[in-house]
Formats: structure tokens, C-alpha cells, sequence
């Protein structure tokens, strides 16, 4: 479920940035004030403990497959929903940047899919419903269960609409919802399934560890209305003020970047056009790919490049690949006279 | 049986990057928060190219290119980590051909659907922006990365979270495998944990995991911890760093606006005239 950059825009990504970055802003306050400092090595350790048990194959029965562990619940259950979010917010980090598990951009997008919705929704308004009336193994078991699979549930629905408004894939909407939904509610029982054979393990073994995480965090007082409330503000800002940012640049810029390139490097002043116009004879060493010759040119200098294609004018794109594939030959040669030079200079240093 | 293959992987990587940002080269002694600044703004310019924008994507490949042969990064297990990541990129990005099937002429004989053009732009902005994020990591290092997101004011209570979990995966990890070992000799032949043991063995673990951290808190307490956690002082930032930064920022702008590739091609192929 973590995201790419790849498949986000700038606009999600940021926006999704500020309100992650809201909601931890909120969870270290909280955190902060009932600082109980034995809580900072915990929350560290536990942290650890999670990305480990990420790595254990459970079998699933009768099925021949095995599942994972994500966390989020379980983390939320073991240190409340604040200190259980920033924990979870530091192994996204952590996996962001040493295996590339999920983008940097895409960070607040996967904290949020991840961590919100199991700690902020799931688990103050349906696991400590629940076991309002106090703790026992059928309860833990559906207070884990429906949790975890409606915290799932939420996440995917989430990762759906982030990448479709980002609007990098075609896959249209409905698809993208019957291709993840259904399988996050199977990821979604694993993930009950595990966090309830856990917490209903160690409630039996040290019920105080499951009880006293839960009851220090007063969690009926978590003021739902009012995060919900900055969230949405935080993002019909952010939102907001991107996306007007980004239609300052609209989209049909890149295109006709692509498209007209050459255009807007004909249209500039005499000077620079002649010039460039007297480089190009010189260094034209592919005149062959001039479709012009095939399409009676006149070649009087003005002349653009004609459609001579439906879609795409064939003339840019025949030099974008041409020089494209130019540019990444230069780049390879940067690298090796880097080496070259790094390589000469080595001996002289020792 | 169980994942000690992928555990063995993971422990590699984390000191591989590890080693790596243990280096001193020019790249390496660049100010972490110019670093962190520079990959935000490279990502940001990838991502925020068109979806059909593929040759002017190209030139942002310097970047990697410049930074691992100047920091002295081995290709090999960065280029086997990119690899790993991909699928998951590929697997989403592979329907755009089938959807996106608006012609696009390639060369004059070869003619492709848009999706085609999108699909690869998503592949090459996925292979640069998991580079750029290994590549800040192998360089900078998790402590100094930490110092420049306290320089970004980003509180304190997340980063002394975010070193102590770093800190110990490696350890837990170890302890896990171990568990995990102790288990499949028991059990030979199963593919994983049974269902009447998921409890148990990680609950067990989880248990012993919060003994650990009692143990912990306690010894730091004895080396004088107040809640106050120090993160390693940085140097001051020279104009170097900040020309770093700015050089960056002003290709990738560059790049960005003009489509250098287009117009490269535009001078060798004498088209366009």
C-alpha cells in the first residue's frame, strides 16, 4: 500500500504533506504534554519491534499463502493513538529512505493511509468502543478484527482517490476500487487476525500492558470534531493554493513544451535564430531524418514545422527521441570523465 | 522457510547505506539540510512533469549520475534496491497503454498509443526519485538527516523517536531471526508461523521487547537522561553548500522549462528549420 512518487502529483503530494504534518504536529503536542519520558524509549523500541515483525511469514490457513504484519493498529492499541501514529510515521521515514519502500513525496500520502485512519479513526471510534465495557478475549478479538479491516478499508480507499486525482494512471476510477478494495479486506483479516491473536496473547500473559495503554490515553476526550475540522481546513488550503499554483502552469504547458519546442526556439530574435540556424547546418549529422525533404519544404526560415502526422508532430518527436537518447549519452560520459578524473587525481592525493 | 533470506537483505542494506554515509567525499561533507533541500526540490521537478512528458524528464538523470560518481556510490546494490522497489510502479503504470490509446507517432513508421509515452514517463520518474531518496540517505546518513529535519523545525520528540527506532531494527531484527530459526527447527517443513502460534511467538516477542525498553530507559537514566535528547551538532553551512543547493535548483528549473533534449535533437537532426 505505500506509494510511489511516480504515481503522484505535486499538487496530492504536497497537499497530503501539510496534512500529515498537521495531524503529527497535533500527536507530538499531545505526546509532549503527558510527557512521561518512559514513553520516548518505548516508542522507539516498539517502532523497531514493528519493522521486525513486518519481516515474519504467517501461514494462513488453507490457503497455501502467508501474510504480514503492518502495525498500525497494533501500535495504537500498545502506546494510544498519538504516540502509536509518530511511531508509525518514523518506520514509514525509515523505510522511505533506506529502501525506497514508498516515495519521499509520497510520504504524507502513506502516513496517512497508514497511520490515520488506524489510529485516528479505527481505533478511538470503534476498538475503544468495544472494550468500553471492559477487556475480553471475544471482544479483543472483534474490536481487532473490525478495526483493523475498516482502518484498511480506509487506507486503500484513500491510496484510490490520491492517485487518481494525481492522475499519472488511466486506470479509471471504478477499476482501481474493484482491483484494491477486495484485496485489502483480505489484507485487512490477516491484519486482524495477527493483532488479535497478539493483544489477546499478551492481555492473557500481562493484562496491565493492554489495559494501561489504553486507559492513559483518555481516549473518549479526543476531540475527533475539531482534527477533522483542521484537517479539512488544512487541506482545502493547501489544496487550494497549489492547485492554483500548479493552473499558473497549466498542464497543456508540458505538451506544448514538448510539441513546439522548436517553435519557440525559432521564434526568438534574428540573432540567436541565425545562429542557431547556422549551428544546426554544421552539426546536423542525421539530415536524413529531415521529414521536411519528403513534405516539399520551402525552407524559407519562417516556416514551422507542419502537421504532418494526426496526433503528434513527427519532426519534435523524432528530435525528442534523438535527443533524448543524446542526453543520456552525455550523462554516461559526465559520469566516466568524473571517474576518469577523480581516478587521476587519486594517486597524486596518496 | 521463513523470511531469513529478506532479513539477511534488509540487515545488508541498512549497513550498506550505513558504510556508505560513513564516507568522506566532496558530496558527502555537503551541509545535510542543503541535501535534504536539494532532493525535496529534484523530487518536486520530477513529479511534476506531464504525464506524456518524456524527453524532457531525461536530463534530470545528471543528477544521480553526478552524485554517484562523486560520492563514490557502488551502482550495483543501489541500481538491485531500484529494481526491487519497481514492481509495485510497473504494476500500476502498465495499465496505461491499455486505457490511453490515443496514437502517437514515434517515427515516422512506428506509431504508439499515449499510454505507452505515460508508461515510461512513470518508469523514469520512479527509477530517479527512488535513486534520489537512496542516494540522500547514502550520503547524508540517518543521524545528519535527522539534524537537518531539526533544522526544519520538525519536534524534537519525532526525531529522538525516529533515531531510537533506527537504532534498533538492526538489533530486534536479529532477535526476531532468531525466534524465527528457533521456530522452523521445531517445525521443519511448514512455510510460516501457524495460525495456533501467531500469538504466542509474536506476543512473546512483543514482551520481551517492552522488558527491553524498560531496560533501556533505565540505563539511560543512568547516563543522565532528563527527556532532553542531543543531536550531533553540524557544521556551520559555507557558501559551498548553499551554492550546491542553488546550482541544483537551477538545472532542475531548467530542465524543467526548457526541453533540452528536444532541442538537442533539434540541432543534430537540422529539423525543424
Amino acid at each position: 500500500m505505500h506509494m510511489a512518487d511516480a504515481l503522484i502529483s505535486p499538487v496530492v503530494g504536497g497537499t497530503m504533506w501539510a496534512v500529515t504534518a498537521g495531524v503529527a504536529a497535533y500527536a507530538t503536542k499531545k505526546v509532549e504534554n503527558d510527557l512521561d519520558e518512559q514513553k520516548i524509549p518505548l516508542m522507539g523500541v516498539m517502532g523497531a519491534f514493528v519493522f521486525a515483525a513486518q519481516m515474519i511469514n504467517f501461514s494462513i490457513p488453507a490457503t497455501g499463502s502467508s501474510g504480514h504484519l503492518g502495525g498500525g493498529l497494533l501500535l495504537a492499541i500498545l502506546l494510544g493513538p498519538y504516540a502509536g501514529f509518530l511511531t508509525m510515521a518514523s518506520i514509514l521515514v525509515i523505510q522511505a529512505l533506506f529502501f525506497a519502500d514508498g516515495g519521499l513525496l509520497a510520504l504524507g500520502c502513506n502516513i496517512f493511509n497508514l497511520g490515520f485512519f488506524t489510529c485516528f479513526i479505527a481505533y478511538p471510534l470503534i476498538y475503544k468502543q468495544i472494550m468500553r465495557r471492559g477487556y475480553s478475549p471475544s471482544r479483543i478479538f472483534i474490536g481487532t478484527m473490525v478495526s483493523a479491516i475498516i482502518g484498511l478499508q480506509l487506507g486503500a480507499f484513500s491510496v484510490v482517490l490520491e492517485t487518481l486525482f494525481s492522475g499519472k494512471t488511466e486506470l479509471p476510477f471504478g477499476t482501481f476500487l474493484l482491483l484494491m478494495q477486495p484485496i485489502h479486506l483480505a489484507i485487512g483479516m490477516v491484519e486482524g487476525l495477527i493483532t488479535a491473536a497478539v493483544v489477546g496473547f499478551v492481555w492473557k500473559a500481562r493484562p496491565e500492558i493492554i489495559e494501561k495503554a489504553s486507559s492513559g490515553e483518555a481516549l473518549g476526550t479526543i476531540p475527533i470534531k475539531q482534527v477533522l475540522a483542521v484537517l479539512a481546513i488544512v487541506a482545502v488550503f493547501t489544496g487550494g493554493f497549489l492547485s492554483w499554483f500548479a493552473s499558473a502552469h497549466p498542464d497543456g504547458l508540458e505538451w506544448s513544451v514538448f510539441n513546439t519546442s522548436g517553435k519557440e526556439e525559432l521564434e526568438v530574435p534574428d540573432g540567436i535564430h541565425q545562429t542557431l540556424a547556422s549551428i544546426q547546418e554544421k552539426t546536423a549529422f542525421l539530415p536524413d531524418y529531415s521529414f521536411k525533404t519528403q513534405e516539399q519544404e520551402t525552407n524559407t526560415g519562417e516556416t514551422k514545422t507542419e502537421e504532418a502526422w494526426p496526433v503528434v508532430d513527427a519532426g519534435t518527436s523524432i528530435s525528442g527521441l534523438v535527443g533524448g537518447i543524446m542526453t543520456l549519452i552525455l550523462a554516461g560520459i559526465t559520469g566516466f570523465c568524473i571517474i576518469l578524473f577523480k581516478k587521476r587525481k587519486r594517486p597524486s592525493v596518496v | 522457510m521463513i523470511d531469513m533470506v529478506n532479513m539477511m537483505e534488509l540487515l545488508n542494506n541498512i549497513r550498506l547505506l550505513d558504510e556508505l554515509a560513513g564516507k568522506r567525499t566532496n558530496i558527502h561533507q555537503i551541509h545535510p539540510l542543503m541535501k535534504v533541500l536539494t532532493t525535496l526540490m529534484f523530487l518536486f521537478v520530477t513529479v511534476s512533469f506531464d504525464k506524456y512528458q518524456l524527453s524532457g524528464l531525461l536530463p534530470l538523470i545528471f543528477y544521480p549520475v553526478v552524485v554517484i560518481t562523486l560520492a563514490d556510490i557502488p551502482v550495483v546494490p543501489i541500481l538491485k534496491r531500484m529494481l526491487f522497489v519497481m514492481p509495485f510502479i510497473i504494476g500500476i503504470g502498465v495499465f496505461n497503454p491499455f486505457f490511453d490509446t490515443n496514437p502517437v507517432v514515434i517515427l515516422p513508421w512506428i506509431q504508439i498509443s499515449g499510454g505507452w509515452i505515460s508508461f515510461f514517463s512513470i518508469l523514469v520518474k520512479g527509477s530517479l526519485t527512488i535513486l534520489a531518496a537512496l542516494l540522500l540517505i547514502a550520503t547524508t546518513g540517518i543521524t545528519r538527516v535527522a539534524s537537518a529535519l531539526r533544522m526544519m523545525r520538525i519536534p524534537k520528540v519525532f526525531i529522538m523517536q525516529l533515531l531510537l527506532t533506527y537504532r534498533y531494527i538492526t538489533l530486534l531484527i536479529e532477535e526476531v531471526g532468531r525466534a524465527l530459526c528457533a521456530y522452523s527447527l521445531r517445525s521443519p517443513d511448514t512455510k510460516g508461523i501457524k495460525i495456533s502460534n501467531w500469538g504466542s511467538l509474536t506476543g512473546q516477542l512483543l514482551m520481551r521487547t517492552l522488558e527491553r525498553a524498560q531496560r533501556v530507559y533505565h540505563s539511560m537514566c543512568c547516563r543522565g537522561f532528563t527527556g532532553e535528547y542531543r543531536i550531533s551538532k553540524q557544521n556551520k553551512m559555507m557558501i559551498g553548500d548553499i551554492a550546491y543547493f542553488a546550482g541544483w535548483s537551477l538545472f532542475f528549473v531548467i530542465v524543467r522549462f526548457i526541453n533540452i533534449p528536444a532541442f538537442l535533437g533539434l540541432l543534430m537532426t537540422g529539423e525543424g528549420r
